[in-house]
């Protein structure tokens, strides 16, 4: 397969999620379409890896294994991630009933 | 439709699907670990956990903030325009017709990337460790507070 069509998806996820993210105002939405976007990070960076592999499997039979290396240390630190945003999803709920995020915005005053 | 649902319910489902297909695409890339730590770390517990909290706080339509229309029109214009130009500025790549390989190889093995990861990586994997450990801590300890 070739590369260019694994690009052109994670730049579509990508955007997807960008676009989520700036027009959502529920919390819980806008951090799944952060998910969204480090798993379309995630998708290219295997492809890559591949890619990287079939150009040099000849000198090296570990070609591109640091890239799924990688992908293994973002899903770790999205894990934590998620534990702690939720975390505060939930006490900002209790704090004000609501999950907008607009609700934030006090943060200024 | 993670975006577009309505109900943050329909939207984790919606979110879970993306990630088996998402899945799909490593398993068809050989990289048969990720595809299992993705289909059990993604789709089974960041989900659950995401499940878990929306129905604890009990979202219904109503708590659905109303959103400006300008505001949501600029947001996706904002992101077409990033796809826009990034897609013209990838489109003449240099590495354009590059294969990535399916079927084939044997890097994304269990046996092979725990060797690379315990060796070459095994400072970076208790750093993650370490991270795990503060993040369960601040998780709790944001959560205790009353």
């Amino acid at each position: 397969m070739k590369i260019e069509y694994y690009i052109f998806l994670s730049i579509a996820l990508f955007c997807i999620g960008i676009a989520g993210v700036l027009t959502r105002r529920n919390a819980i939405i806008v951090f799944m379409c952060i998910e969204l976007m480090l798993n379309s990070v995630n998708l290219l960076l295997v492809a890559f890896s591949k890619m990287h592999y079939a150009a040099n499997v000849a000198t090296n039979a570990n070609a591109g294994i640091d890239a799924q290396i990688f992908v293994f240390f973002i899903m770790v630190v999205a894990a934590a991630e998620v534990s702690v945003g939720l975390a505060i999803i939930v006490m900002m709920f209790r704090n004000t009933h609501s999950v907008d995020i607009n609700f934030l915005n006090r943060l200024k005053h | 439709m993670v975006v577009i649902s309505k109900n943050p319910v329909h939207s984790v489902l919606w979110l879970v699907v993306t990630f088996f297909a998402i899945s799909g695409h490593y398993l068809l890339l050989n990289a048969q670990f990720l595809f299992i730590v993705n289909l059990i770390v993604y789709a089974g517990a960041i989900m659950v956990l995401f499940l878990f909290v929306i129905m604890l706080i009990n979202l219904n339509s109503d708590t659905e903030p109303k959103k400006n229309k300008w505001l949501k029109l600029a947001g996706i214009v904002a992101g077409g325009c990033l796809m826009l130009v990034l897609v013209a500025a990838l489109k003449e790549a240099e590495k354009k017709g590059a294969i990535a390989q399916y079927n084939s190889g044997n890097i994304g093995l269990i046996k092979n990337l725990g060797q690379v990861l315990y060796t070459d990586y095994v400072v970076p994997f208790e750093i993650s460790s370490v991270l795990f450990l503060s993040a369960m801590v601040g998780a709790v300890v944001i959560g205790k507070r009353d």
